[in-house]
């Protein structure tokens, strides 16, 4: 259904902007010095890297420091995942949805797709490792206090947070990494069709900004529960 | 300067026209997920208690019935972009195999009870297969088809 109403949502508005986009403005980022097209041929498709390689040992380090951190049961350390983890998972979300998204949606096309070149592919390591962070730190840090026992007053708590990042976590996977995904493929073409970019565009925006909404119900209840 | 983005499409072309002759992979994709999140929080919502691991078990089960004919269904399309699928298929399922491994880990390093672990194995599996899966698919769907 969200599916749906995004399509109808975006087709007139992609549609009429790219109409007036001005054609000096569109020089993808990474193309401003590709010689001039004179001759006519095809347009040189976008270069990019789908995956920043450069990003992944920074990666590897944050999943490296998780994996000790799980191991040694050190407080410290998986309390550093599990906040400073949700926390950008949380405040990248909101941001992304609620400041973010409303600017993209009244740039023109070739705007967007500049911005998207640069952008998503950062997107594609930042946000799973965030996840991982967050939910496996936490996770092993319930268990460590003991917040996962029967026995724990605020239980009932735990498991309404649990289905809320159950619920995330589905909308993340099921529809914003793939609208993700597909944008940078579709970029990758030498015509992208700009239609089907608005569209997923719109589907990762949106999905960003109800997995930021639900995040607020998890901090007021990750706040009550380290109160108590 | 022509440069791709100025001849960005903006009307829908061959391959939106193919899309409905698609069978509804990411929307099972997707329920699998679901089932199999609904399983792992019904598990971590009983982690330390001897209750039942039926409906965990119902879901998983039902999760991998729906994982499987989804795979019959992807592998009956006739024409699609299978070069793209599997290389997408294949980093995915790498990146998805490290995120499961990970959890993997803190099971076996909490003595998580056997038959409780075997649950999670399961569930860990099929989502490191289906996450995959759905994304290569929603990348593939998208792509010219080789002539």
């Amino acid at each position: 259904m969200t599916d749906t109403v995004v399509t109808d949502t975006v087709v007139t508005d992609t549609v009429s902007t790219a109409e007036v986009a001005p054609p000096d403005s569109v020089a993808p980022p990474d193309s401003r010095e590709s010689p001039p097209d004179a001759r006519g041929g095809p347009p040189p498709p976008l270069e990019f890297s789908i995956v920043p390689v450069r990003g992944l040992p920074i990666v590897a380090i944050l999943l490296i420091g998780l994996i000790v951190a799980i191991g040694t049961n050190n407080l410290w350390a998986l309390d550093f995942f599990h906040v400073g983890g949700g926390g950008l998972w949380t405040s990248i979300d909101l941001f992304l949805g609620l400041i973010i998204g409303p600017i993209l949606g009244r740039l023109s096309i070739p705007a967007r797709v500049e911005f998207t070149v640069r952008f998503m592919p950062k997107m594609l390591l930042i946000m799973p490792t965030l996840v991982a962070m967050t939910l496996g730190a936490g996770f092993q840090l319930a268990r460590h206090v003991g917040n996962l026992d029967a026995s724990y007053p605020h239980h009932g708590w735990l498991v309404a947070s649990y289905i809320i990042v159950g619920v995330m976590a589905v909308i993340a996977l099921g529809l914003l990494e793939p609208a993700n995904l597909a944008v940078l493929f579709e970029l990758k073409k030498p015509r992208p069709n700009g239609e089907r970019i608005g569209r997923l565009m719109k589907i990762f925006v949106y999905t960003a900004g109800i997995t930021g909404v639900m995040q607020i119900a998890t901090i007021f209840i990750m706040t009550f529960l380290a109160s108590r | 300067m022509s440069t791709a983005t100025d001849q960005l499409r903006p009307e829908p072309d061959e391959v939106d026209l193919r899309q409905a002759s698609l069978p509804p992979v990411a929307r099972l994709a997707t329920l699998t997920l679901a089932l199999v999140v609904a399983g792992g929080i019904w598990m971590a919502a009983h982690y330390d208690h001897h209750a039942t691991l039926v409906p965990a078990v119902v879901l998983a089960v039902a999760g991998g019935v729906v994982l499987v004919a989804n795979a019959v269904l992807l592998s009956r399309i006739p024409a699609f972009a299978w070069d793209v699928f599997f290389r997408v298929f294949g980093w995915a399922l790498l990146a998805y195999l490290v995120i499961a491994g990970i959890l993997e880990y803190v099971f076996i390093f909490d003595h998580t009870p056997s038959r409780q672990l075997a649950l999670f194995s399961v569930m860990l599996a099929l989502f490191a297969v289906n996450v995959p899966m759905l994304l290569a698919f929603s990348v593939a769907r998208y792509q010219p088809v080789p002539d």
